[in-house]
């Protein structure tokens, strides 16, 4: 039996071999892990669907592989099972129709001049199958010039024969979905070039670091990005921290740290601010009901993005033990689909790394990203007095396209005032 | 710049490399003094005398050979055959000699000939007068086989041929003679041989082509253009050696390509086109290579709806063209 690469989620249209868990000539059961997947949203372990030996690895490590696409052959007598229950009617025994006798499901009723008697299954199969969908196929050309620009051609809608779509068909697409940025910027030094040089090395790319390549120079190719900064005194959050660390690890058994205050404080004000929280499209901005914050998370392989789903519907200390769970999982490479899906706002804590103010790029196709930085101990002016304070920068990018300064500032003032209005009063359930 | 037809720029190159160089001499039927049958050599007896310009008699196999020993011996021949139908006893002595000349001898001899001979079809010439013969002569390595379409081409690709230290088989489609027509430089000029051209620039489509039928596909591509389908013209004037890069540069920037020739299709010129681009621009195709060739038929029939059937016309261009275009 072939196996092939199931669709995992929406929008995802293809994925990268990653480790495969099985060997040829393996004995496989049912669900058992078969291989690693690499997607762009997600790695993920894919399981055997059916019980058998492993024959044949037809998709090697590292390679990409559409949705459908041939990954493997297990040799399984599953297969002739299935067709066994496949069939329309069990055989009718004289035993079973008795006297009363049975209505005959798969033959054809007497016809006004006599006739009829059973009809086959192929037959009455052949009357609905007459013109199967044409399967999609694209020229050398498109496949191409797909591949070199990185277009998923779904998107595209044919202009050709049969709605096939045409090289020039990917040609418009490509012109009109360029912006900013020329394609030649990203092209590195070709191979020769690398090859030939004896004073470089050249790491190989896995497959994570090739997802996270197509995904930031999709941001920076589509979207035209501003940026801005805003000084936040948290003072308030560090000593409200400070308060409560003690009690709420003794009493939820994790750690409370800084970040669930700053995603209550990101999703109140992404639902004052909704252009944080949209998609720019041609035909107009569409903006996202759900405020869903993705959570940029370092994972051995490279950066991931877990997702809090209706991140304002819980309180601080939900956040917590939700972060705690998303976190161990990222770094565990245990995340399943639906916890990297469907982020609307993503939030990035470069603080971690020691940085005061970093340009993080937009996760294409939202409309902003946020950083929060190292909390630092500044000497600052309060009421006419010096005064020594923490404080943090948080620095927003947003797709000038969608909005103009004025939305992007009143949203990061909004996450301001709600961290520096922290304090011993804030209700963390 | 002086507009003259395909028969007088042909004259002229004749003429011109008469004059330059004395080892230039011209043997065929009828070229004395009648001036050839298509006056291609009108007034050169005259001019350069009864040594020069050899009337031959009917035996094309004799033409070809003693042209071949010429060559071999330190001239330049031009070697006539009146009609490309008759070409075919020539075909040992260009075929299994000329050819192999210089390979044979190690590059100790060679043979600078020019085997010229009107062809094609379009004139009901039926069986014995339309043939074209391009295909049999390209096949071979150590031949060059040229195939001009308008009087700048065929001048120039002409004195080339004249100049060239091995064989040449210059094939002139009857049909361009007097109906094609064009400006010409009054200053000397050549054509490099095995240099394709584009005789029209395009978005679209690929047509690549030569001889008579660049003309119907420059007007079929005009007709295209009517209807927003922007057609490159590629017209390759040598068929041996073809012009690799320019076949593929043509087919990289449209991705669709329309081969056109009069000759019969099967293991024509465009067999080998079409194959040259699936092996080199395969990722650049957009549709299948399509070929528009003369049909599998053993010669030209005589009834003249017949005949206008076999040829390839800008009509059937223009429908090849929409069906590419709609691919």
């Amino acid at each position: 039996m072939k196996i092939e690469l199931p669709q995992v989620g929406e929008s995802v249209t293809e994925g990268v071999i990653g480790r495969w868990l099985k060997n040829v000539g393996d004995k496989i059961e049912k669900y058992d892990p078969l291989v690693e997947v690499i997607t762009d949203k997600v790695n993920m372990e894919l399981p055997s669907p059916v019980r058998g030996v492993l024959r044949e690895i037809i998709a090697n490590e590292g390679e990409t592989v559409q949705m459908g696409g041939l990954i493997a052959d297990i040799e399984t007598n599953e297969n002739q099972e299935n067709t066994n229950h496949d069939k329309l009617e069990p055989d009718v025994t004289d035993q079973e129709i008795g006297t009363t006798g049975v209505l005959l499901k798969n033959t054809a009723p007497v016809g006004p001049t006599g006739s009829g008697g059973p009809i086959s299954r192929d037959e009455s199969l052949s009357n609905h199958d007459k013109s199967p969908p044409p399967k999609s196929r694209y020229s050398p050309a498109v496949l191409r010039l797909a591949e070199e620009n990185q277009i998923d051609l779904a998107q595209i809608v044919g202009t050709g024969i049969n709605g096939r779509i045409t090289r020039k068909d990917v040609i418009s697409f490509i012109e009109a979905n360029s912006t900013i940025g020329g394609r030649e910027d990203s092209t590195g030094p070709s191979d020769q070039d690398t090859q030939s040089r004896k004073d470089q090395e050249k790491i190989a790319l896995t497959p994570v670091r090739k997802m996270i390549a197509a995904n930031m120079s999709k941001s920076a190719a589509l979207i035209p990005q501003a940026w801005s900064e805003v000084a936040v005194d948290v003072t308030g959050m560090v000593s409200k921290r400070q308060d409560i660390k003690e009690s709420f690890m003794n009493k939820e058994g994790i750690n409370i740290t800084y970040l669930p205050f700053v995603i209550k404080a990101v999703a109140e004000s992404l639902k004052k601010n909704p252009l944080l929280n949209s998609t720019w499209s041609e035909e107009g901005i569409i903006l996202k009901k759900n405020i869903n914050i993705g959570i940029a998370v370092a994972a051995p392989d490279g950066l991931i993005v877990p997702v809090i789903h209706n991140a304002d519907f819980f309180s601080i200390a939900g956040l917590a033990e939700i972060m705690e769970t998303l976190i161990s999982k990222a770094k565990n490479g245990k995340l399943s689909l639906p916890e990297v899906q469907g982020g609307t706002f993503t939030l990035n804590n470069t603080g971690a790394l020691g940085s005061v103010s970093s340009r993080p790029l937009v996760n294409h196709p939202q409309a902003a990203i946020m950083t929060t930085e190292a909390i630092i101990k500044r000497p600052v002016i309060k009421e006419d007095a010096i005064a020594i304070r923490s404080m943090m920068n948080i620095c927003l990018s947003f797709d000038h396209r969608i909005m103009d300064g004025a939305e992007a500032s009143a949203f990061s003032m909004s996450v301001k005032k709600l961290l520096e209005n922290i304090g011993s009063e804030t209700l963390i359930y | 710049m002086a507009v003259i037809t395909v028969l007088e720029a042909i004259r002229e190159a004749m003429r011109e490399e008469m004059r330059n160089d004395d080892r230039v001499f011209i043997m065929g039927e009828d070229i004395g003094a009648r001036g050839g049958v298509f006056l291609a050599t009108e007034g050169f007896l005259s001019e350069f005398g009864e040594e020069r310009i050899i009337d031959t008699p009917l035996a094309e196999s004799s033409i070809a050979g003693i042209a071949l020993g010429a060559a071999m011996s330190g001239l330049r021949p031009i070697a006539e055959i009146e009609f490309a139908d008759f070409i075919w006893p020539t075909i040992n002595q260009i075929v299994g000699e000329a050819a192999k000349v210089r390979y044979g001898t190690e590059g100790k001899l060679n043979a600078p000939m020019v085997l010229r001979a009107p062809q094609g079809g379009g004139v009901r010439g039926a069986l014995y007068h339309s043939q074209s013969v391009e295909a049999i002569f390209a096949h071979t390595p150590g031949l060059k086989v040229v195939t001009p379409s308008t009087p700048y081409d065929a001048k120039g690709l002409l004195k080339s041929s004249i100049r060239d230290d091995d064989p040449v088989i210059f094939l002139e489609h009857k049909r361009t003679y007097r109906l094609v027509k064009g400006e010409v430089p009054d200053q000397e000029y050549t054509i490099p041989l095995g240099k394709a051209d584009v005789k029209k620039l395009g978005e679209d489509i690929s047509i690549i082509t030569y001889g008579l039928m660049v003309h119907h596909c420059l007007e079929a591509a005009q007709m295209a253009s009517l209807e927003n389908i922007s057609v490159e013209v590629l017209d390759l004037r040598t068929v041996r050696p073809l012009d690799m890069e320019s076949i593929i540069n043509t087919v990289k920037k449209t991705g669709k390509t329309l081969i056109v020739y009069e000759d019969n299709q099967a293991l024509g010129i465009g067999s080998e086109v079409s194959a040259l681009i699936s092996q080199h621009a395969f990722e650049y195709l957009d549709a299948p290579v399509i070929r528009l060739g003369g049909p599998e038929v053993p010669a030209m029939p005589f009834s003249p709806p017949l005949e206008n059937m076999f040829m390839i016309d800008a009509e059937k261009i223009s429908t090849a063209i929409k069906e590419l275009a709609e691919y």
